[in-house]
Formats: structure tokens, C-alpha cells, sequence
């Protein structure tokens, strides 16, 4: 029983890395109703940002809010340089573009830093109250900072008068527009959360999971799969979707389908679910008009 | 909610004025003839080397094909079909390997396999809206090497090792070098293929798969069967591909599941677009691109010195990006608005 | 109708031809040898998932450059052409091809990777090109008879499993042994080696095998599973990311099998640090060269002689890296191979070299390991010695064992 106790936990445990990078990409499609291909790479990028400031002598959370202000000004960047540009252009040329994204961004980390494993610390320490024998201090500690950021997130669109404007640019542009709201500006904004959201995924990740460049691929297929299984339209489903896929992951590989297919666990999760209840579990149904 | 716009709509129509003398008809009835011209004629000047790359050119083409019938015309974009040329792939190594069939017999039960396995695939695939299904397709291209690698397939595939073939000599006693005689033999298959497709997408499938990338609520009402078309196509697409990965191969000798990684499906998307969706000629600038710009930006990162060697992939990217720019219609859109400018220009000149 | 390139290389090849009727007079030299240098190829994966290995090709050709700077060999600069081709064996083909057809080098030297190694082989072999120390330890390498082109350098991990085996049944005959394992030829072969090594009357001792994907990103849950199953002994045949998670993950859930792990793995900056010294003691391990991140070695002749080497030649970063140690090893063992040929410098010669080293002493392999070759004998280095970690470095234990 413990060790199905112990696939439990690490199945959450990672899962919360999972949920924070669907909650990134389900920013940019609530505002875009486009999937960024490139999140993981740019999470992976700040990620080694951080790691070069604390090299550098900063403190862990000197770093990681520095971090945070440079992934989301990175992100408003890349919104308004590289992504602005193909606002009329068909759906396949934006995707080939976050492809291109990806590689640039993949390749940047190699030729900067090496392909060389780095180690990360974590901020929790060593031994502490949330820390057991099932979960590491920082594996607890990362399904705590999901949760905050999860929080905040709502609080910020719920409450705020500028995650007000965004969910209005989002769902309708035109009358944004006639109101005020600067559209363009809040597509950037909504860009740079999801990338400094990202950057949260990757520094909760690294500790765990050894910082080098192709740390995120694998972690984007799960999120992916955690989106669809939440409803990428809905930041609570992909949450839920998040936790959900790193459990699953985790028994199947252990009981039913051996490790060695554990992706394709990932990849029925999302056929599966999409077949079956296509908005995901919490997404909205959408009704087209005939 | 809008349907996702798959293509940009730019209107196809010749230009009525004609250009120095030609019209347009003329002028791609001589682009054509140069191609055949140069395609036949290449066995003859390049060496062993540059026909191997020639010939992934036309195994790329074949494939971008089979994609771009998927994506271009029918509006279903498929981040995946990597598999589909992975299986095409194993079932030609496993039949020569394991049963003895030889090379150009496997090709037709590559395709069936494939065609079958498209349509399966396509089955649940009705399901999803373009960007669920590219998700959909993401995940199978990153769970293909994996399931290339489980072990309880590993008697037939020969495990992460692979499975090596043997070259094929020119059958009949033709003067031709293995790499000769598979190039021709790749683009007889590459011709056929060439010509079934623009067959397919000028009749009446053809005009029902557009429809229902365009209009499918309308299509529904006139009669068309969504479901049975969508399906095909991704059946369709998939023998492409599959035919494709059995000519690789045989062409390279080899296959192993590093060979079919997330990065091959990548490049088949790059390759349509940057050819032209909807475009049946146009997957030949995309072969070309996805075959020869990674050398390309190899070389051009040397530039940079000697510890700028994991820089390909970003000048790469950088390329696709600034390509997309220049040319959001891909090689085939720019070129089909050529025509315009360029008698625009003429006309101008001749009004002074 | 012939090419302006067939004509103008038909014509230089003619000067050449006329131009060097001396030099017709030695055995046919290998294309790419000049009388000033001596050009030859390789392909290494700088792109895609196993890029960390790019290091290798890295030290290759700072190796060579530090070799030409101080007069180079005979007289002659080593060029060494590295090309990329992300993992892929297809891409490997393409650019082998190119290296033979189009840049003509003499050979080919330290290509990475099983699959792209066993997709070239057959291509090198008719052609009669050399295929020399293959950057993979496979164990299909050594095997003159069948490939008489090809010949690897490394210990084959089959053979680095046996002994973990032989050790096994002697330390700890009732055993019971959880493999995780990278599920690829790397891995795989691991598991078949230590299968091997335990014997057939033996073979029940594994009760579980767990394998994990690159891309995936951690293997906490196989490790759970390998505990599940009442393993009392961890084979961890994984690359150093995935072992450092192992073995801290072992520590953390509180199981403390008897683990070995590959030398792939050793650096203990690479591995043991990421993964917790604490966490690390214990862990057994076969060595053929000095881990540099090592203290025992600071004051060792060889050590000093490669630290000077990283210095000058490559970054700091790069000092710790077991890549830079494996091309600084195998570029030292084809300089040799080089100079054995002294002045014929055909395929058929750089072949009979490669087959004929005798003792061959590195800077930084142990102390006492040397390479040989012959005829049939095509595994140039054989002996390992097992080590176990104590918590700062590896203390070596038992005689060098011959595999």
C-alpha cells in the first residue's frame, strides 16, 4: 500500500508542475484561442536565467522575482515583436512560427550554457514540516506555490480592473475596442503572465528534474494533456487537469502499462477525453449556430 | 465562434494580361518541362552523395503531399504524421528483413497498412476542432519513438537498435549505381503519386474535402458525408506518408526509432507551409527546404566559431520565422501572386 | 552534357595526377591526405536529445588543434570535420556520405551513437573506409572478422555489466536485483549484460525491470516500483540526469538497496553533487579513467597534464565534464595510431595501426589500464576496477578486472 501511497504523491508532486505550465498556456488561449508550442522552451530559458543570477552570487527569491519581471517583459516583447506581425495570417503560419520559437529558444540554451546538467536548489529547505518520506519539502512546497499561483491569477482577473479589460478583450475584441481598452496591449500583457507563470513551472521543476535544455519537452506533453483534460478554456480545469494527468502517469506506469509507455498514456488521456467530452471536463460546451 | 482560418483566401486566377509575350499557361508549361528536364538528367551529373539527398527530396515531396491533402485541403492539421511514416518505415524493414518480400513489393502493403491506421486514426479524429486535433497529433508524434522502442515488439523491430537493409542493384542488369537506379525509382513513385493527388484535388473529391474545410456546415447540407471524407483523407494522407517512410527505407538502409522522432513530424508541417498549403507543386520548394536549410544553417553557424555548434537549430528557427514574414502563403502563395505584380509592373512601364 | 563541377574536378584531379608523379611512388595514401594534412570526419549529435555528448567532438577537435599547434604529425595538421546530426541515424548516413563522398577524408573518427554507428557500418565497411573508435559501448564493435573497418574504444557495457554481475553473486548470492534502464541500445544492452553475467542458473535473481524514456521528466515512480518489488540490489543504467534522480530518490523514500551504477554516470560534479554526497554514499561503480571532479587525483601526473589541456584549449566549465576526459582519450589513442603509420598513410595501413596497439598508456586512464589491439581483438580497453563512493570521492576496491 505505501508504495501505491508513494505513486500517489509523486504523481501530485509533479503534477503541480504540470498544472502551472496548462495554467501558462491556457493564458495565451483564453486571450489568443491559440496553443503556444513554445511555452515549455521559454519556461526552460527563464529557468536558466534564474540559475545564472543565483550563480552570480543572488539570493533564491532576489532571483526568482527578478526572474518573474524578466519572463513577463520578455513575453510582452515576443507578443509585440514576433507574434504581432502575423495577427492576419492563417493559423498554420502562427504554429509554424511558435515552432520556430521553440527551436530558436532550445538551441540558445544549449549554445549558452551547455547541455550539461545544472543543479538547482531549492528554496525550501532540507528538512522541514511539509516535508515526508512521500514527498520531498520541495515537492510539497511546489504543489503550494501551484496553489498560490492559482490564487493570485483569479484574484488578478476577478478582482482587478485590468484582469477585467483582458477577459473583455479576450471574449470580445470589437466592443473592447469601442469601450477603451487597448486590445493590442492587453494581448501583450496577457503574454507576458503566461510567460512568467511559465517561468514559475520551470524554476518548480528544476530542483526535481535537473536543469538542461530539453527539461520541458516531456513536461509540455502533460500539461498539453492536462489542458484538454481540464478544458483549455478554463484556468481551475486545467489546474485540476494538471494534477490529475501527473497521477495518472504515474499508476498506469506502475500498474497497468509499464513505464515504458508512459507518453502514451499522456496521448490517450487526450484522444480519450477529447472523443469523449470534447470542452474537457470543465471547459464550456460550444454551441454553433447553424 | 468562427471556424479557424486554415488558409489564407487568395484567389487562384491566372493574370489575363500576358507576361513578355507568353501567357501564363505557356510559362508553367515550360516550368515544367525544365523540372522534368533536370530531374531525369540529375543521375547523370551528381554524384552518389547529392543523389541520396536528392532522393530524400523526392520521399519528402511524396509525404508532404499526403500532409498537405490533410491540412491543406481538407483543413484537418496534423502535427503527427511522423508516425505514419514510421510505420510505412517498419513494415518495409520487417517484410524485407524478417520475410524475405522484396524492397518494391512492400510498398503497396506499406500504403495499405497506412491507409488503414489513417482511418482508424481518423475515426475519433472527427471529434476534434483544428486545434484539439493538432494536440492530439503533437502528443502521437512525441509517443512514437516510444512505441517504436517498447520491447514487446522488440522480435519484429529489432528493439532501439533498428534494422538494417541491404541496397537494392538495378534490376535487369540496367548500367546504373544502387543510388541511380533508387532515384529513379523514387521519382517514378514520386511522378505517380504526383499526378493521382492533382487528379484527386481537380474532381469532385476534391471539391468536397475543400468544402468542408471551408464551409462545412453548408457542405453537410448539400450532401456531402463529412464523416466518411474526413475520414478517408486522413486515411489517404497517411498511405502518403507511409509510402514515403518505405522508400526511406529502403533509400537509407536503415531504421530504428531515433530515426522518427518529434522533429521529423515538425519538418513535414514546416515543409507544407512553407510550400504553399493547398498547393500540389508547391511541396516540392517545401521538400527542398526541409532537406537542404538544416546543412544550410549548419554552415551558417560556423560563423559563429567553434562553440556555436548548437546554433543551427536557432538559425533555423530564425529562417522559418523570417520566411513566414516574407511569405505567409508559403513558396506557392508568393509565386501564384507573382504573376500579378509582376504584369502589374509591365503595365505600369507601358503606360509610362 | 557535363557539369561545369565534373569538368573542373575531372581537370584537377588530372594536374594533380601530373603534378605528383613522385608522390605515386608511396602506397596510394587515403584521400585527404596532402602532404600537409591529414583530413578526417565524424558526426556527433550538437542538436537534439543528446546533445550533452557534443562535448566529445568538442575535445576531439581541441585536442587535434593542440596537436597541430606543437608541428602536428609527421609533419602533418589533423583537420577534423564535425558535423551534426541530431541523434538521427538517416541524417548520421547523409552526413557520413558527405564526408566521404564530397570532403573525401581519410576515415572516420569517434561518431556518436549506437543506431547512427549501425546504420553507417555497412556503407563504411563496403567502402572500405575506416570506421575507428566508434563513440558507443555497444558490444557489437568488436567483431573483425565480419567488420574488419570498424573497432570501438570503450569497455561495451555488456562487458561492464558482467562484472557488476560476477560481483553480485560473489558479494551477495541471494540477491534480489531491480534494473532501472534507459529504454534504448544504451540501456538494453545493460540489461542483457547483467543477465549474462549472472548466468543462467542465476538468471532469477532479477525480479524487476523498470525502463524510462529521455523525455521524460523524472523516475521517481520506477524507482517506486523497483522498491515495490522487494529488490535489495539497484542496477541504474542511466545517463547522469536520471541517475542523480534515482539515487537521491532511493534516499528520500528510505530504501537503501546495494546500488550500482554505470561509469557512464560517475562524475561525481555531474551526478553525486545534484543527487546529495549524503545521498550517494555507497553507490558501486566500474572506473576506466580518472573522474576529474575527483580529489584523489589533483596531484596526479595525467590529471595535471589534462587540466592544462582544458585549459588552454577549452572552457573551465568543461574541466568536470566525463565528455571532455572520453575525447581526450580517444583523440590521444588516434594521434598514436598516426604516428604508428608513419609515412603510408593508406586505409589499409591506418587500419593495420588501429589494429595493432601495444600497452598504450593515456594520461587519464587508471593507473595500470592500457590499451591493446590486435588482429582479433578489436575492444582496445578491457579492464575496469570497481569503486565505491564515500561520500567525497570513489575509493577503488579489488584488482583491475579484465571483461
Amino acid at each position: 500500500m505505501t508504495a501505491f501511497a508513494h505513486q500517489l504523491f509523486s504523481g501530485l508532486a509533479m503534477g503541480g508542475i504540470y498544472a502551472i505550465l496548462a495554467l501558462a498556456l491556457v493564458m495565451i488561449y483564453q486571450a489568443t484561442h491559440l496553443v503556444n508550442f513554445a511555452q515549455g522552451e521559454m519556461a526552460m530559458f527563464s529557468t536558466y536565467i534564474a540559475w545564472d543570477l543565483i550563480d552570480r552570487g543572488m539570493p533564491y527569491w532576489a532571483a526568482f522575482a527578478l526572474t518573474i519581471v524578466v519572463s513577463f517583459l520578455g513575453g510582452m516583447a515576443i507578443e509585440r515583436l514576433v507574434i504581432r506581425p502575423f495577427a492576419n495570417a492563417p493559423v498554420l503560419t502562427i504554429i509554424i512560427v511558435f515552432i520556430g520559437l521553440l527551436l530558436i529558444f532550445n538551441s540558445v540554451a544549449g549554445w549558452q550554457y551547455s547541455y550539461t546538467i545544472k543543479t538547482f536548489d531549492s528554496p525550501f529547505p532540507a528538512r522541514s514540516w511539509f516535508g515526508n518520506s512521500f514527498m520531498s519539502s520541495h515537492e510539497s512546497g511546489a504543489i503550494l506555490v501551484t496553489f498560490a499561483v492559482l490564487a493570485l491569477v483569479y484574484a488578478f482577473f476577478r478582482f482587478t480592473p485590468l484582469g477585467l479589460a483582458m477577459r473583455a478583450a479576450a471574449q470580445n475584441p470589437a466592443s473592447s475596442r469601442l469601450v477603451g481598452i487597448r486590445v493590442g496591449w492587453m494581448l501583450a500583457i496577457g503574454w507576458g503572465l503566461a510567460a512568467a507563470i511559465g517561468s514559475v513551472a520551470g524554476m518548480m521543476a528544476a530542483p526535481i528534474d535537473y536543469l538542461d535544455p530539453n527539461m520541458m519537452l516531456g513536461i509540455l506533453i502533460y500539461a498539453f494533456a492536462g489542458a484538454v483534460l481540464g478544458g483549455i478554456d478554463n484556468p481551475w480545469g486545467a489546474a485540476f487537469g494538471g494534477f490529475a494527468v501527473g497521477v495518472l502517469e504515474n499508476i498506469a506506469g506502475a500498474y497497468f502499462v509499464g513505464p515504458e509507455i508512459k507518453l502514451s498514456v499522456a496521448l490517450l488521456i487526450i484522444i480519450g477525453v477529447l472523443v469523449a467530452r470534447p470542452s474537457g471536463l470543465f471547459g464550456r460546451m460550444l454551441v454553433t449556430r447553424v | 465562434m468562427t471556424p479557424m482560418t486554415i488558409v489564407s483566401r487568395e484567389p487562384a486566377a491566372l493574370p489575363a494580361k500576358p507576361i513578355l509575350g507568353l501567357d501564363a499557361r505557356l510559362w508553367r508549361r515550360a516550368a515544367w518541362a525544365l523540372l522534368a528536364i533536370t530531374a531525369l538528367g540529375l543521375p547523370f551529373v551528381a554524384s552518389g552523395y547529392h543523389l541520396f539527398q536528392f532522393s530524400q527530396v523526392l520521399i519528402y515531396a511524396i509525404a508532404l503531399i499526403g500532409l498537405n491533402l490533410l491540412t491543406g485541403y481538407n483543413g484537418q492539421i496534423s502535427l503527427g504524421h511522423g508516425a505514419f511514416f514510421a510505420i510505412g518505415g517498419y513494415t518495409t524493414a520487417i517484410l524485407v528483413t524478417k520475410l524475405g518480400v522484396p524492397y518494391w513489393a512492400t510498398l503497396p502493403v506499406a500504403g495499405a497498412i497506412c491507409f488503414v491506421a489513417g482511418f482508424l486514426f481518423g475515426l475519433p479524429a472527427l471529434r476534434l476542432g483544428g486545434l484539439y486535433l493538432a494536440l492530439a497529433t503533437f502528443a502521437l508524434a512525441v509517443a512514437t519513438p516510444q512505441l517504436l522502442n517498447y520491447k514487446g515488439f522488440d522480435a519484429w523491430t529489432g528493439g532501439s537498435q533498428g534494422l538494417l537493409l541491404s541496397k537494392p542493384y538495378a534490376p535487369f542488369a540496367l548500367p546504373l549505381s544502387p543510388d541511380q537506379w533508387l532515384y529513379f525509382f523514387c521519382l517514378a513513385c514520386a511522378a505517380l503519386f504526383f499526378w493521382a493527388a492533382a487528379n484527386l484535388v481537380r474532381g469532385r473529391i476534391g471539391r468536397a474535402i475543400v468544402a468542408i474545410r471551408d464551409h462545412p456546415i453548408a457542405a453537410e447540407t448539400m450532401g456531402v458525408n463529412i464523416s466518411f471524407y474526413k475520414a478517408m483523407c486522413f486515411g489517404v494522407s497517411a498511405l502518403y506518408a507511409g509510402v514515403a517512410g518505405a522508400l526511406a527505407a529502403i533509400v537509407v538502409g536503415f531504421v530504428s526509432p531515433d530515426s522518427f522522432g518529434l522533429f521529423l513530424s515538425l519538418s513535414f508541417l514546416v515543409g507544407i507551409v512553407v510550400g504553399g498549403l493547398a498547393s500540389i507543386w508547391g511541396v516540392l520548394f517545401g521538400a527542398l527546404f526541409i532537406e537542404f536549410i538544416p546543412n544550410y544553417a549548419d554552415q551558417l553557424s560556423d560563423l559563429f566559431g567553434e562553440s556555436a555548434k548548437a546554433l543551427p537549430g536557432a538559425i533555423y528557427g530564425v529562417l522559418l520565422i523570417g520566411l513566414m514574414y516574407v511569405m505567409p502563403g508559403g513558396v506557392a502563395g508568393a509565386l501564384r501572386s507573382a504573376p500579378r505584380l509582376f504584369s502589374r509592373l509591365f503595365s505600369r512601364a507601358k503606360h509610362g | 552534357m557535363i557539369s561545369r563541377r565534373t569538368f573542373l574536378r575531372a581537370s584537377a584531379v588530372s594536374a594533380a595526377a601530373l603534378a605528383s608523379g613522385t608522390r605515386a611512388a608511396l602506397a596510394d595514401n587515403a584521400p585527404g591526405i596532402t602532404d600537409t594534412e591529414i583530413k578526417i570526419g565524424q558526426t556527433m549529435p550538437y542538436s537534439g536529445p543528446a546533445s550533452a555528448y557534443g562535448v566529445i567532438g568538442k575535445a576531439d577537435v581541441a585536442y587535434f588543434k593542440m596537436i597541430n599547434e606543437a608541428g602536428g604529425i609527421n609533419g602533418r595538421k589533423i583537420n577534423l570535420i564535425s558535423l551534426d546530426d541530431g541523434y538521427s541515424p538517416p541524417k548520421a548516413v547523409e552526413q557520413i556520405r558527405r564526408l566521404v563522398e564530397q570532403d573525401q577524408v581519410a576515415f572516420i573518427f569517434n561518431s556518436l551513437g549506437t543506431p547512427s554507428n549501425y546504420a553507417i557500418r555497412p556503407y563504411l565497411t563496403e567502402n572500405k573506409v575506416p570506421q575507428l573508435f566508434v563513440a558507443t559501448g555497444a558490444a557489437m564493435w568488436s567483431d573483425p572478422k565480419n567488420f574488419p573497418w570498424t573497432i570501438g574504444w570503450q569497455p561495451n557495457y555488456q562487458t561492464e555489466a558482467h562484472i557488476f554481475g560476477k560481483n553480485i553473486i560473489a558479494t551477495t548470492p541471494n540477491a534480489k536485483i531491480g534494473v532501472l534502464y534507459q529504454n534504448d541500445a544504451f540501456g538494453k544492452d545493460y540489461l542483457i549484460g547483467v543477465k549474462d553475467g549472472l548466468g543462467a542458473d542465476h538468471a532469477g535473481m532479477v525480479v524487476k525491470e523498470a525502463s524510462y524514456e529521455v523525455s521524460e521528466p523524472t523516475v521517481d515512480s520506477q524507482i517506486v516500483s523497483l522498491q515495490d518489488s522487494g529488490a535489495d540490489t539497484l542496477l541504474i543504467a542511466a545517463t547522469p540526469k536520471f541517475a542523480a534522480q534515482a539515487i537521491r530518490k532511493t534516499f528520500d523514500i528510505g530504501w537503501t538497496p546495494v546500488r550500482y551504477m554505470t561509469d557512464v554516470s560517475q562524475s561525481i560534479a555531474a551526478v553525486m553533487k545534484p543527487a546529495g554526497l549524503e545521498k550517494s554514499k555507497g553507490v558501486i561503480t566500474a572506473v576506466y579513467g580518472k573522474d576529474p571532479s575527483d580529489a584523489r587525483w589533483r596531484d596526479d601526473a595525467g590529471f595535471k597534464e589534462y587540466a592544462a589541456f582544458i585549459a588552454k584549449y577549452m572552457t573551465p566549465a568543461d574541466l568536470i565534464d566525463s565528455n571532455a576526459v572520453y575525447g581526450f582519450g580517444t583523440a590521444a589513442t588516434m594521434v598514436q595510431v598516426l604516428r604508428q603509420c608513419g609515412a603510408d598513410l593508406s586505409r589499409e595501413n591506418i587500419m593495420r595501426q588501429a589494429a595493432n596497439i601495444k600497452d598504450l598508456e593515456l594520461p587519464m586512464l587508471l593507473p595500470g589500464a592500457k590499451i591493446n589491439t590486435s588482429p582479433d581483438n578489436f575492444s582496445p580497453i578491457r579492464q575496469m576496477q570497481l569503486a565505491t563512493f564515500n561520500g567525497e570521492s570513489w575509493s577503488a576496491f579489488g584488482d583491475l578486472l579484465q571483461g
